[in-house]
């Protein structure tokens, strides 16, 4: 079978290239990687006229063909017809920012001398236009010698006339191929700068917007002071926003506990489903708001531009514990998950920067602590309002977020000097143009996350829940036995129990660290699981989980639970993600082993210090 | 650096903010391979116009930087490999 027509969508860094790859493809897309190498092959379909598909790829942003990051290297070798995994494209779209063309003609130009069938999207013409530039598309198409179409990627304009345009391309394939003439970098942006003034037609002066906003957000005194009230805001607005939905969740998880548990007679099968699977899956799902919040604040931050002046202030202080400020993205992914931003790490061009930003990733707050957090928050600090808008419950949250904060950077700074030495690493970065991302990307990312964090409900959370389920319930406790002691799982329990009882940690703690492996949240289900086997069918064990624990819980233990999550590589993901990422299972086996230390001590100090303060 | 002296060069680094300035070199030699082609990706060139408009809040490092219609970031060690003469207003 032959295969599908490739045709390549190129172009530099914030051209707005993948949403003209979104607008062409629409939501049919899919994620791969090519072999090898970790950077993501983003593919989609498009249909001609005549009916033919033809495979769209979205090629990693460059700004040339000499690359100075991984991801440029991908999109040179697959343009030049050497990347492993991929045919050389039939025919290229290059998209270029309209507002910006001095610089992203230099690429195009680049591209169009491979001689392919090419066609140049002219993209954001509207904001062009807001800086004051009239630009005119057929001097550029006479100077550059391939059809020219303009574009809003992000309103949907143009898209049409481009998909015409590409069914003309594949249609009537220019015939005669143009030899590579290989001009260096500087006689391209030259000539790319003779091209984008000819093709000025009028520019009117104007304060630029994304000017006047960076005087304010850049600024030295008020720019970190932005940031940090960001951050805050986006904390407590995790907490204070998702009240409500949770308590739907909530109440919608017991009247179905209650509907099993009438329609299912007494017995093994009911235990299974209400005990194990209810409960454990229900703890889990009442954080889907929560998670919910925290990536919206993240899409947005990264959609309207300022992810990067974020970088821009930071920077310095990331330099003084031998990270950059790309280094700060990722690291901020990871506040929702180290996975996507361990993979986010690939924008970062030094290797060494990169392995030690991976390393300390796990201890970003990620948003599946955040179910562990609020349960023992929620059961142990008292929701006192500290000053307006301001609660103890939110200033704790905030606080575990900073202890996280600290002991990456800790981390770094002890790599950094150690096993990771050497390697200047640097921070050079383009400041993109503010602009209010559209709502529908934003959707999009939200419930590609919604799927991903459902998905791993039913499937990871579930499956474990009914194994722990299992394993706690058999075998049966006698009479004037506690389930949680007797059954296999109790057993194993009392081995980790050994070795954790110093750092203060109870039997159920040491039961929930086990299936807590597999995902962090699960540590919920799993003591939701324990407690609600052992209430078995007395009705003062239908008590909210939370009440459970502050009887059951002393301070100290709680405190040192909270600590230890704060350092415990807990997520199987996470040491899957690491081990793709660095090509091998070295640097892994590194994070889990300093990790776990970490944690150790940290729960360690945490518990005797309470203990000794009388708490 | 061992620059030669010369009447009003400067490095990127030492200009003010808000000052426009031509580049009359860089000194590619003090960069590794991934930086120049950043540099020239970001389209720095002798003879192009910059202006810093922003530095960082902590150190003044690094430094935002107006070069054609693009602002970009760099740290100051890699602003100091290019010279700068201030252009008279």
């Amino acid at each position: 079978m032959n295969p599908l027509p490739l045709v390549a969508v190129a172009g530099s860094p914030n051209a707005g290239k993948s949403a003209l790859f979104n607008a062409l493809t629409g939501a049919r897309q899919k994620v791969g990687n090519y072999p090898g190498v970790t950077v993501e092959r983003h593919s989609g379909r498009l249909m001609l006229t005549d009916g033919r598909p033809v495979e769209l790829v979205d090629l990693p942003g460059a700004y040339s063909l000499e690359p100075a990051s991984p991801d440029e290297a991908v999109t040179r070798d697959v343009l030049l017809g050497k990347q492993e995994g991929e045919r050389q494209p039939d025919a290229l779209v290059i998209v270029i920012d309209a507002s910006n063309l001095d610089n992203h003609l230099r690429f195009a130009l680049q591209l169009i001398e491979l001689g392919l069938p090419t066609i140049v999207a002219l993209n954001m013409v509207d904001l062009a236009r807001r800086d004051g530039l009239e630009l005119d598309a057929a001097i550029l198409e006479r100077e550059l010698g391939v059809p020219v179409v303009e574009t809003v990627a992000v309103r949907r304009r143009g898209i049409h006339e481009l998909h015409a345009a590409v069914d003309d391309m594949l249609s009537s394939p220019r015939c005669g191929v143009h030899k590579r003439v290989k001009s260096d970098l500087v006689n391209l942006q030259r000539r790319a700068r003779a091209i984008a003034s000819a093709a000025v037609v009028s520019e009117t002066p104007v304060r630029r917007w994304t000017h006047r906003l960076d005087s304010v957000l850049l600024h030295p005194v008020a720019g970190p002071i932005i940031l940090a009230a960001i951050m805050f805001v986006m904390f407590q607005a995790v907490f204070a926003w998702s009240q409500v939905p949770v308590a739907w969740i909530t109440s919608a998880v017991a009247w179905l506990s209650d509907v099993a548990t009438n329609a299912l007679p007494a017995g093994i099968l009911r235990s299974m489903v209400v005990d194990g699977a209810i409960a454990g899956v229900g703890a889990v799902i009442t954080f889907l708001p929560q998670i919910l919040i925290l990536f919206f604040f993240i899409l947005l931050l990264e959609g309207t531009g300022y992810m990067v002046r974020a970088a821009f202030l930071m920077d310095r202080l990331m330099h003084g514990v031998g990270l950059s400020g790309r280094a700060f993205i990722p690291l901020l992914s990871s506040f929702a998950c180290a996975v996507p931003g361990i993979m986010a790490t690939r924008t970062i061009d030094d290797p060494k920067d990169r392995l030690t930003t991976i390393l300390v990733a796990p201890l970003m707050t990620c948003s599946a602590r955040l179910p562990v957090y609020t349960l023992i928050i929620a059961a142990f600090i008292p929701n006192t309002r500290l000053t307006w808008g301001v609660g103890l419950q939110g200033v704790v949250m905030f606080g575990l977020y900073i202890v996280g904060i600290m002991g990456a950077l800790g981390a770094a700074y002890v790599l950094r000097r150690g096993v990771l030495k050497g390697g200047g690493g640097g921070f050079m970065m383009e400041l993109p143009k503010y602009q209010w991302p559209p709502i529908k990307d934003v959707a999009i990312g939200i419930l590609t996350r919604v799927q991903i964090f459902l998905k791993r409900a039913g499937t990871i959370i579930l499956g474990t829940t009914i194994v722990l389920w299992a394993l706690a319930s058999m075998p049966q406790a006698g009479p004037g036995q506690k389930q949680s002691e007797v059954s296999i799982a109790g057993r194993i329990a009392s081995g980790i129990e050994v070795v954790v009882k110093p750092i203060g940690f109870n039997h159920d703690i040491s039961l929930a660290l086990l299936p807590a492996m597999a995902a962090r949240e699960v540590a919920v289900s799993a003591i939701a699981t324990v407690y609600s086997l052992d209430a078995g069918d007395d009705p003062a064990g239908n008590q909210p989980l939370v009440k459970k624990l502050r009887h059951g819980w002393p301070l100290p233990t709680a405190l040192a639970f909270l600590a230890w999550f704060v350092f415990a590589p807990q997520c199987i993901s996470t040491i899957a993600v690491t081990r793709r990422e660095t090509n091998g299972w070295k640097w892994p086996l590194f994070m889990i082993g300093y990790l776990f230390a970490l944690a150790y001590i940290a729960a360690g100090l945490t518990y005797w210090t309470a203990v000794a303060l009388g708490l | 650096m061992n620059a030669p002296f010369q009447p009003d060069t400067l490095g990127l680094d030492q200009l003010k903010i808000g000052t426009k300035a031509r580049v009359l070199s860089i000194d590619w030699a003090s960069l590794d391979e991934s930086e120049s082609n950043r540099l020239r990706h970001f389209g720095f060139d002798e003879g192009i116009t910059v202006e810093p408009l922003h530095l960082g809040p902590f150190g003044r490092d690094p430094i935002a930087i107006r070069v054609g219609r693009m602002t970009v970031a760099i740290r100051r060690r890699h602003a100091g490999a290019v010279r700068v003469t201030p252009l008279q207003l």
